[in-house]
Order: C-alpha cells, then sequence, then structure tokens
C-alpha cells in the first residue's frame, strides 16, 4: 500500500488560516521562544515553518528583570525574563527586515503598560510591509490599575484590543494572547473577540514560583515567573477545548507545553487552528520542524485529507450517541 | 550582524569514554567533523536524562579540548562535575551511549596575533577548558603560565598532561591541602608585573571572574574570561543568560552569556551589577 500512502502526502492539505491569513503548514514558534529568529536560522530555514511569532515588543529599549531568570521544574520551567527588548523602532528597522529577508511569515507580538502603548505600538506596525498578523500580549501589568494584568480583567483586555482595532483599521489581523490564570477564560475570549479580535492565541504561562531551600528565599530574580513545558500542556488543551466550544468560528493558535506531534494533534483536536512551540525549541534547536513532520504523517495516518479537518475534531457527536 | 553560532550542528554522539578524576568526570565523546570546528572558550548543550525525562533543558559544558586525531576520529573531552540531576546522569553513562548534542556554541578566547606572555587562570573544574586553550597559545609562541585554585585539594583539576603546553603551573588551595595556602588571585598582580603579562585568561566562579578583572584593570591588562550563567536553551533564544556589559559608548545592557559569550572582556562586564535590576 505504499502507493496510496505516498499519494496520500502529496494531495494532504497541511495549511491553516489563522485570523484571516493563510500559512502554508500550522507550526509556529511561541513569542518569546525564539528571540527574532537569527538564532534559530542557524539549525533550520525560518520560511520552512508556518510562520514565527516574534518576542513581544514594547515600545522603548527594555533591559527586563533580574538573573536569576529560570528555574527548571519537573517537566517544565519557570521563566522571568520582564520583556527584555530592543523597543519597537530597532526592531522594526533590524529583526523585521532581516525575517523579510528570510521569507518568514511574521507574527508580531506586541506588549505595553498602558491602553495607549498598544495603540501606540500597532501605529508604527500599521505601515510596515511583510507582517501577516499581531499578536496582542496582554499578560502585562496594567500601570493604570495597580499593575493589575491586562488579561485577567475581562473590561481592560476588551480595551486592550479595541484600541488596538482602532488603531490599526482592518489592515493586519489582530490574535489576542490570553492567559490561563483567570477564573472564567471563554469570558474573557468574548470579550476580546467582539472587542475585533480575529484570532486568539492560548495559552501564555502559569504564574508559579521556586523557593531555593538552601537561601529560603525565592529563586527567581523576579520571585515570581512563567510556567511552561509539558507540566503545563493538560490545563492548555482545556483550555483551547473550552474556548473553542464557545466560539467555534474564531481560529486559535493553540500551545503550552508542545513537544511532539501527537502534542500538537492533540491540541488540533481540541480546537486549534494551528500550534506555537515555545519551551521545546529551548531543549531541541529543531524541534519545530521535528513536530511539524510528525504531525503530518499523524494525521495522514488517521485518514485525514487536511489539516483543516482535524481542527475540533474532539468536539464532534458520535453517530452512535445521536441513534441512541 | 554575523550569523549567530555559525558552525554549530545538533547531532547523535557516542560516548567512547567515561573516567573518574579526583571529583569529576572526564569524558570523551565522538563527534566527528564537529571537532574541527570547535574553540578553546565554546561550549556544547547536552540532551540529559533521556527521551522520557522530566529534564527538559538542555545542560550546558565547556569543551575542555578536542582532538582531530585520535584513534575514535574527532573527539570532545568534557570535565563534568557531577553536581545537579542532568550532570549526575550524564557522568553515569557508558562508553557507547549516544548523546544528543550542540556544539561548538558560543565564543571562543581570543588569540593574540603575537607571541606575547599570558597568564591563565582556573577555579575549580573550571580549569578545563585552559588546557586546550594552552596549546593552541603555545603554538602560537606565546609563554604560557598557569594558575589553578580551589577551596580544597579534591576539587583542583591539574591533569598531568596539561603541563606539557605551560612554561610553569601553580595551585592554590583556600585550605592549604594541595600546593600553597590562599587565594589564586593572590600571586596575579606579582606575575602580571614579573612577567609583562600581556593578556589574562580564565575560567571558574564568577567572584573569581570579577576579583581578576579589578586586578587587570588595575595594570590596563587584557582579561579574557569564560563566564557561568544558569541558561535554559545555550543558543540565544530563552534569555534566562543575561549579564550586564558595558559598550564602547558606556551604555549597559543584559546580554547573553549564550552568544555574546561564554568568552567576555572583563572590563566590560559590570561584575557589580550581576543580579541585579539594571
Amino acid at each position: 500500500m505504499e502507493f496510496s500512502w505516498s499519494t496520500a502526502m502529496t494531495t494532504f492539505d497541511f495549511s491553516t488560516t489563522i485570523a484571516n491569513t493563510w500559512f502554508p503548514a500550522p507550526t509556529f514558534t511561541a513569542s518569546g521562544c525564539a528571540s527574532s529568529g537569527r538564532e534559530l536560522a542557524q539549525f533550520f530555514p525560518l520560511r520552512e515553518m508556518g510562520g514565527i511569532v516574534t518576542k513581544s515588543v514594547m515600545s522603548k529599549v527594555r533591559t527586563g528583570r533580574p538573573t536569576p531568570r529560570m528555574a527548571e521544574t519537573p517537566s517544565g520551567m519557570l521563566n522571568s525574563i520582564g520583556l527584555q527588548g530592543p523597543g519597537i523602532d530597532a526592531f522594526i528597522a533590524k529583526d523585521i527586515s532581516y525575517l523579510v529577508e528570510q521569507k518568514a511569515r511574521i507574527i508580531v507580538s506586541i506588549a505595553g503598560e498602558t491602553v495607549e502603548e498598544y495603540s501606540t505600538l500597532a501605529r508604527k506596525l500599521r505601515s510596515v510591509s511583510g507582517i501577516s498578523a499581531i499578536e496582542v500580549n496582554i499578560s502585562c501589568p496594567n500601570v493604570e490599575n495597580r499593575g493589575l494584568v491586562f488579561a485577567c480583567d475581562p473590561e481592560a483586555s476588551r480595551r486592550v484590543i479595541d484600541g488596538v482595532r482602532r488603531t490599526i483599521g482592518g489592515e493586519l489581523p489582530i490574535i489576542a494572547k490570553l492567559s490561563p490564570d483567570v477564573t472564567d477564560l471563554v469570558s474573557i475570549a468574548r470579550g476580546v473577540v467582539d472587542a475585533g479580535a480575529d484570532g486568539l492565541a492560548l495559552i501564555n504561562t502559569v504564574l508559579g514560583m521556586v523557593i531555593n531551600v538552601d537561601t529560603m528565599r525565592p529563586h527567581l530574580g523576579g520571585k515570581t515567573g512563567g510556567l511552561s513545558g509539558p507540566a503545563i500542556r493538560p490545563i492548555a488543551v482545556r483550555a483551547v477545548y473550552q474556548v473553542h466550544a464557545a466560539l467555534p468560528n474564531t481560529p486559535i493558535l493553540g500551545m503550552g507545553g508542545i513537544a511532539s506531534g501527537k502534542d500538537a494533534l492533540e491540541m488540533i483536536l481540541a480546537g486549534a487552528s494551528g500550534v506555537s512551540i515555545g519551551t521545546a525549541s529551548f531543549g531541541n534547536p529543531t524541534a519545530i520542524m521535528k513536530i511539524q513532520n510528525e504531525l503530518k504523517q499523524l494525521l495522514i495516518d488517521r485518514g485525514f485529507t487536511s489539516l483543516k479537518q482535524a481542527i475540533g475534531y474532539a468536539h464532534r457527536v458520535e453517530a452512535e450517541n445521536t441513534d441512541a | 550582524m554575523a550569523q549567530i553560532n555559525k558552525g554549530a550542528q545538533q547531532v547523535l554522539a557516542p560516548i567512547v569514554s567515561n573516567k573518574k578524576v579526583g571529583q569529576y568526570h572526564q569524558i570523551i565523546i565522538n563527534v566527528a567533523d564537529l571537532a574541527a570546528v570547535c574553540k578553546p572558550g565554546n561550549f556544547v548543550a547536552i540532551s540529559v536524562g533521556g527521551d522520557t525525562s522530566s529534564m527538559i533543558l538542555r545542560r550546558a559544558f565547556a569543551i575542555s579540548r578536542v582532538s582531530t586525531s585520535s584513534t575514535f576520529g574527532g573527539t570532545m573531552e568534557l570535565i563534568v562535575a557531577p553536581h545537579g540531576q542532568g550532570s549526575k546522569w550524564l557522568c553515569a553513562q557508558g562508553e557507547g551511549v549516544v548523546l544528543d548534542i550542540v556544539a561548538p556554541l558560543g565564543t571562543a578566547f581570543g588569540i593574540p596575533t603575537e607571541a606575547v606572555p599570558v597568564l591563565l587562570v582556573g577555579g575549580g573544574y573550571g580549569s578545563a577548558p585552559l588546557f586546550g586553550l594552552a596549546e593552541v597559545l603555545n603554538a602560537r609562541g606565546c609563554r604560557v603560565d598557569m594558575l589553578l585554585g580551589a577551596s580544597t585539594a579534591s576539587k583542583i583539576y591539574a591533569p598531568m598532561e596539561g603541563k606539557r603546553a605551560v612554561n610553569s603551573m601553580r595551585i592554590y588551595t583556600e585550605d592549604g591541602s594541595m600546593g600553597q595556602a590562599g587565594r589564586v588571585t593572590d600571586p596575579i598582580p606579582e606575575i602580571i608585573k614579573d612577567l609583562d603579562i600581556a593578556v589574562v585568561y580564565s575560567c571558574g566562579p564568577m567572584a573569581m571572574l570579577s576579583a581578576i578583572t579589578k586586578i587587570t584593570d588595575s595594570f590596563s591588562v587584557v582579561h579574557q574570561c569564560a563566564v557561568e550563567e544558569a541558561m535554559a536553551c545555550g543558543i540565544g533564544v530563552c534569555m534566562t543568560c543575561v549579564l550586564p556589559v558595558k559598550d564602547q559608548a558606556g551604555n549597559v545592557s543584559m546580554l547573553r552569556s549564550c552568544i555574546d559569550g561564554p568568552v567576555m572582556d572583563g572590563s566590560s562586564v559590570q561584575w557589580s551589577l550581576v543580579g541585579q535590576q539594571p
């Protein structure tokens, strides 16, 4: 049956659409896990993955938090970087032009301390060519509201997305990246979609802490950090499943501990239209290529002729159930 | 901008031998052609724990020496202290075990264009990469003198054959159990004066590197040090291993010790700001 297998390989449609934008493969980096691309380019051509989601950029240069910035935990890690970055102007001048040269498909992630900062960032990106979409990372402290994280406040989340949408008009698709550290994720997702988000990125890291038992103080310089890696995957699968059930027409970029093609398939079945790979790239610089190849094969093995058929397949109603 | 980690590859590399040397393990890996592109100062990132491990991050180790002409072809030598879970796992792996490695990573020690006198200072097993460096400097015609230090004798790493490429080797232990009692930094000012040292190369704990920088700054001697910070990725994407470094214009920024290091110019590192909010 080798003939039919190879036919399936060639006719299989691996493409996906996220926030009205077409990508040839459903595999992306996760923001903050690929810097701006140059580092991974030594290991594989950036244009071979679905797209790169760049590290969340802010208006100004950020030096970030003090070290130690990371702690390995069972099947995961905590990070506390504090959005170190070059600021939007240097980012557009140096990093975007590099990625465009590499023919990578680019999703630019932005982060702000105020509703206004997000809009300012969107304004600067509006006229930059070569960008496929904007990811709005709202897991940042809102300095205008006692440092409460935007993503944990439905009204603040909605206002950020509304501001970005008004600023860029209909020119660029918006993906809102949400935090799992909330009581009612679905209502926050609904709020940002109503405010103009075309897609959702689920999930950001889960807030955690490690205490060093020798110094008997929090290990990280920033005290708390974001937990990522396979340890959080079931949380991510649950989040994607719940949000897809409530908002079946909103494309989701699913992420959280994906380290294999099987993990990626799980996320697609839960309702993700694409997957982001983050922490897995730290342990394996070619993880995205490996996951991409494995996912494609797993879909073909299960008889799918396109990726799109598999999106949300775990939600299907069984024929025998309806008959009963 | 130059390509980052040009020459780095991810390969499967079998262990050729694993011997206990004092408190450390000398692990030799067959890395074939990769040996030819490794330079003193570069490091290797190794997956630990096997496929089902809960340790998801690679461990970074300084490449202590490479050989392009051993009976096994190209090999790489590592000196590993079994401190944490990952290094303990690595030290427990025997001959024939295949490792998933990424190498060579990071910056290398700069080699002087002229045959100038140089001093190599190693703290603990930080001395390991200095022996390979000594051979390269020796081949350049440099006079190479070496100082090794540790808290106690069992933490000194000084292989017999390591002495071949050095003019002199002095050992210091804080408890006096080996060599002279005292800190390895104590004799540096006099050696710089007596031997007209042009470059100090160092590898070891951050406190030692910081102390050496104070001395080299006062003599206006170049200090190339290999730093050690906790890393998640080793390839420049995670931003965890940063150090405050001053550029020529006087601006301090957080540079990644994995790609802007591990070898850095000691005088540009802002040692007093390490672990502080920059």
